[in-house]
């Protein structure tokens, strides 16, 4: 064994989705199946990605996990392909259990899906999309942590993330109504209005953990004059960790259902919440898996929504939000969409003083939450936490020079970047960028 | 609503309503709804302090309500609403509650006629229906995919039929949900069950079930088909001889198939919202023949001209003859008739409406932010602040066309001739 496969096994972390999963799994069921995802999935994407790495490591230096692990080779990007890809290649898919465990564990808490090392492959070779296609094989094969797998059950079960129920659902929307209806008595959230323009969208924990922000939503629309509804039906989820859990069926379905509620409501546009994921799921991958190449109904992101009204003077700033503050940039939505400069733009309109992080805009590091890591759950926190040193150092060096507060317009984000904080002893606020609008806004 | 029920072919124009003095009577007036025949125009009013009712041509009910919400005119013509009363949830139709009292009532549902009128309903964190006043005997610990048999017969849902624990993912992949028909669960459970439809005669149901994890089929009356497939949409029965049909994905590909066989030798990228013509003798399906386009097939076939953005809203004539369906490309919404797209793109279009003879087509439109009804691909002179789906008269000579006119809010009802128009 190398000395960073040793490391490699003394890292490995228990997990019942991964122990139990291997147990069930025999040489041949495992070489099946590795053989009908490539031969039936996959085309000649992987075949010059795998063909083209010239093994240079210039991707390394991207990686976050890479360089907050004392730079250990089974952490860069092409480390994470030397353990899983390359090694089914060599062997036609004829490998042990033990390794399609480790190899799940690889693709699924240890690689975001960030994209930022294909900026710096001269090829640009997309490493996540090869740890995509092993998580395709882990999930044929039932090995997915178990963390990850309960919310992709909830998923197929309730068409949201969190388990909520379709009554819950709806009682959440109105109880924040009631709660806003008190700061302005005329507000409405408009339930199943169909013909509206806008479908506000959120994912899966906004009613559950942060309903909240539904509410700043609610009165940023009214604010802005706008004729918005909400769906009283399953289809308001807009996340998607089957698409992190590589079950591209039921990222379809979720997709699906997101549209045609859309379709139904009759809406021009779905307008989302802050969140990177969810945006690459209905703007990207699952539109596509559905063969709608663009969304079918156009999909605003909340940065783009925001820049809007702003711009559009639709909302008024009363006074700027006065504490220094700093802008993480999420990948989905930077790499994914380029909306980097608008964030800015929301920024400076709304506060006093933007301290930079660097790099950033779409060189940024990712928060080590995304591409599904933080659902993978306590397990595999500290690897999480520990594996993103270096985005606590960026924050403390945005912090020595007066930064107060992290902004980050992406939820998994928020889960990421609080344990971020936390762990490193950080003591910095983090907010959403509606945070900061429903704080400095003129309200009506 | 079905034309022959409107009664009132003979009124040229007539005013039912002017929402403007609504605004006056209420501290708050919300979007109207109309009823199929034209002839009464309802709102949720808000009449005191968290207090809610529900206006009707001006009237207001006698009660009032902590709230009330989802406001619908049944296809019959009632006026319902989903109302809360002290804290406890009802449905009310023609201002009247039902008995039953609920936690919390949702996604009304009505038969094709109007008769049935059933809701999902929650007492004390079990879910069950209630159709006409009547709840399910047996409850679950979850319910969803409600639906109504089109005669209003019978009601089904997808439900949990098991208890675990939200982590425990190998006993969810064991199967802890079913269908219950009229409140009784099928015997065998599933991973996931989802869309589902009745036969004609609501003796039967079938549903859209995932196996494991991998593979998904369709159940009917509880036993699934052999086939297993890599994805299925949602089922439907043969008006004709009661065989069930639904899209599965095969190698990659979709295609329709017949109690688990085959249907449709064509595959296509995407395959779904299958429909049977009224005689049971054609389906129509939405279809994506490429990746990034749409259109329409029937029994197998796909219309050369296709959307790049969506087709959705596919509708058969009465006589089954001709298909309409909702389209659009770069933005641009229109109706396309047997493949025949109107020109002139609108920012939204609504379902396509057929005459009884099939020989014309109606849609409201919305175009910058005013609202008209096309009709053949040509819209009306006439634009409203807000007009609702056409009607044509039995002998489709006339339509029926309700809208609030011009800059005020006066609500008409007006019977056009075809020929005059
Ligand atoms: S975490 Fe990001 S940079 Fe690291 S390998 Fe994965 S995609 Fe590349
Ligand atoms: S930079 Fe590109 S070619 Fe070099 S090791 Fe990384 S993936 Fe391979
Ligand atoms: S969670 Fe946020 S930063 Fe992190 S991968 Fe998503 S978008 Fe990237």
């Amino acid at each position: 064994m190398t000395e960073s496969a040793l490391k490699a096994e003394s890292r490995k972390i228990s997990d019942e989705g991964l122990d139990k999963g291997v147990e069930k799994l025999t040489p041949a069921k495992i070489e099946q199946v590795i053989n009908s995802v490539l031969a039936n999935e996959t085309g000649a994407r992987l075949k010059v990605y795998a063909d083209t790495c010239v093994h240079c490591g210039l991707c390394s230096e991207a990686c976050h996990f890479f360089l907050s692990n004392d730079r250990d080779p089974s952490f860069s990007p092409a480390g994470k392909v030397k353990q899983t890809l390359w090694e089914i290649l060599k062997n036609k898919g004829s490998v042990s259990p033990a390794f399609i465990r480790r190899a799940a564990e690889v693709a699924s808490t240890e690689c975001n899906l960030c994209r930022r090392c294909a900026m710096y492959c001269p090829f640009g070779i997309d490493i996540a999309y090869l740890m995509l296609v092993i998580r395709r094989i882990c999930h044929k094969l039932g090995v997915m942590p178990q963390y990850i797998q309960t919310t992709a059950h909830s998923h197929s079960a309730t068409l949201n993330q969190m388990w909520v129920k379709e009554d819950e659902w709806i009682d959440s929307l109105m109880w924040q109504e009631d709660e806003a209806r008190e700061e302005i008595p005329t507000l409405r959230i408009p339930l199943e209005k169909e013909g509206a323009d806008i479908f506000y969208s959120v994912i899966g924990p906004e009613p559950k953990f942060r309903a909240q922000l539904i509410y700043q939503a609610a009165v940023i629309m009214n604010a802005a004059g706008l004729n918005w509804t909400m769906p009283a039906t399953p289809g308001w989820d807009n996340s998607d960790m089957c698409m992190y859990t590589g079950d591209n069926e039921m990222m379809g379905r979720l997709k699906k259902a997101h549209f045609e509620t859309a379709m139904r409501l009759k809406v021009k546009r779905i307008v989302m919440g802050e969140c990177g994921h969810a945006f690459r799921s209905i703007y990207d991958m699952g539109n596509r898996w559905l063969s709608w190449k663009m969304p079918p109904i156009p999909v605003t992101h909340a940065i783009e929504f925001y820049h809007e009204l702003l711009r559009e003077g639709k909302i008024k700033i009363a006074k700027k939000y006065d504490k220094a503050v700093t802008l993480h940039d999420p990948c989905n939505i930077v790499r994914g969409k380029g909306l980097h400069e608008m964030s800015r733009y929301v920024v400076n309109q709304t506060c006093e003083n933007l301290i930079e992080m660097h790099p950033n805009r779409e060189h940024n590091f990712c928060c080590s939450a995304g591409g599904g890591v933080i659902n993978c759950g306590p397990p595999f926190r500290n690897k999480r936490v520990e594996g993103n040193k270096v985005k606590a150092e960026q924050l403390f060096v945005a912090k020595t020079k007066g930064a107060k507060v992290v902004i980050a317009p992406c939820h998994n984000c928020h889960g990421g970047l609080e344990d971020i904080i936390h762990h490193y002893g950080l003591n910095m606020e983090l907010k959403f960028l509606g945070d900061i609008i429903y704080e400095c806004m003129e309200k009506k | 609503m079905n034309d022959s029920d409107i009664k009132d072919w003979d009124i040229a124009k007539k005013e039912i309503a002017d929402i403007g003095n609504w605004k006056g009577m209420f501290e708050w007036v919300e979007e109207p709804h109309v009823s199929p025949d034209g002839e009464k125009i309802a709102a949720v009013v808000k009449t005191g302090d968290m207090e809610f009712g529900v206006c009707e041509n001006g009237t207001p009910w006698e009660s009032v309500f902590d709230k009330v919400w989802y406001l619908r005119f049944s296809p019959d013509g009632r006026l319902t609403a989903l109302v809360s009363d002290a804290g406890e949830w009802t449905v009310a139709v023609d201002g009247q509650t039902w008995e039953s009292r609920f936690e919390f009532v949702w996604n009304t549902k009505f038969s094709r006629d109007g008769s049935g009128i059933a809701v999902a309903a929650q007492n004390g964190r079990q879910y069950f229906a209630a159709v006409n006043d009547s709840p399910w005997e047996q409850t679950f610990s979850d319910m969803s995919n409600l639906t109504l048999s089109p005669d209003g017969k019978s009601s089904a849902a997808s439900v949990q039929t098991v208890a675990f624990g939200e982590s425990d993912i190998f006993k969810f992949q064991e199967g802890c949900y079913s269908a219950a028909l009229d409140g009784k669960a099928w015997d065998m459970n599933f991973v996931n069950v989802w869309e589902m439809s009745f036969s004609p005669d609501h003796q039967h149901l079938a549903a859209e079930v995932r196996l494991n994890l991998y593979d998904y089929t369709v159940a009917v009356d509880g036993i699934p088909w052999e086939q297993k497939f890599s994805s299925v949409w949602k089922p439907e029965f043969s008006p004709q001889d009661g065989s069930v049909t639904a899209p599965a994905r095969i190698g990659g590909g979709w295609t329709l198939v017949r109690n688990g066989t085959p249907l449709w030798n064509s595959r296509f990228v995407q395959l779904w919202h299958h429909r049977y013509s009224p005689d049971g003798k054609k389906i129509a399906a939405v279809v994506s023949p490429h990746f990034g386009r749409w259109t329409v097939a029937i029994d197998g076939t796909a219309w050369t001209h296709n959307f790049g953005d969506l087709v959705t809203d596919l509708v058969f004539s009465p006589d089954g003859n001709r298909i309409a369906c909702v389209g659009k490309d770069d933005g641009k919404w229109t109706v396309s008739v047997d493949g025949q797209p109107w020109t002139g793109g609108f920012d939204m279009i609504w379902r396509p409406v057929f005459s009884p003879d099939g020989r014309r087509v109606a849609a409201k439109a919305e175009k910058n932010g005013r609202y008209t009804v096309v009709i053949d691909g040509q819209p009306l002179k006439e634009e409203f602040r807000a007009v609702w789906d056409p009607v044509f008269s039995p002998d489709g000579e006339k339509i029926l066309i309700c809208g609030i006119e011009g800059s005020g809010e006066k609500y008409f009802r007006q019977v056009m001739r075809l020929a005059d128009i």
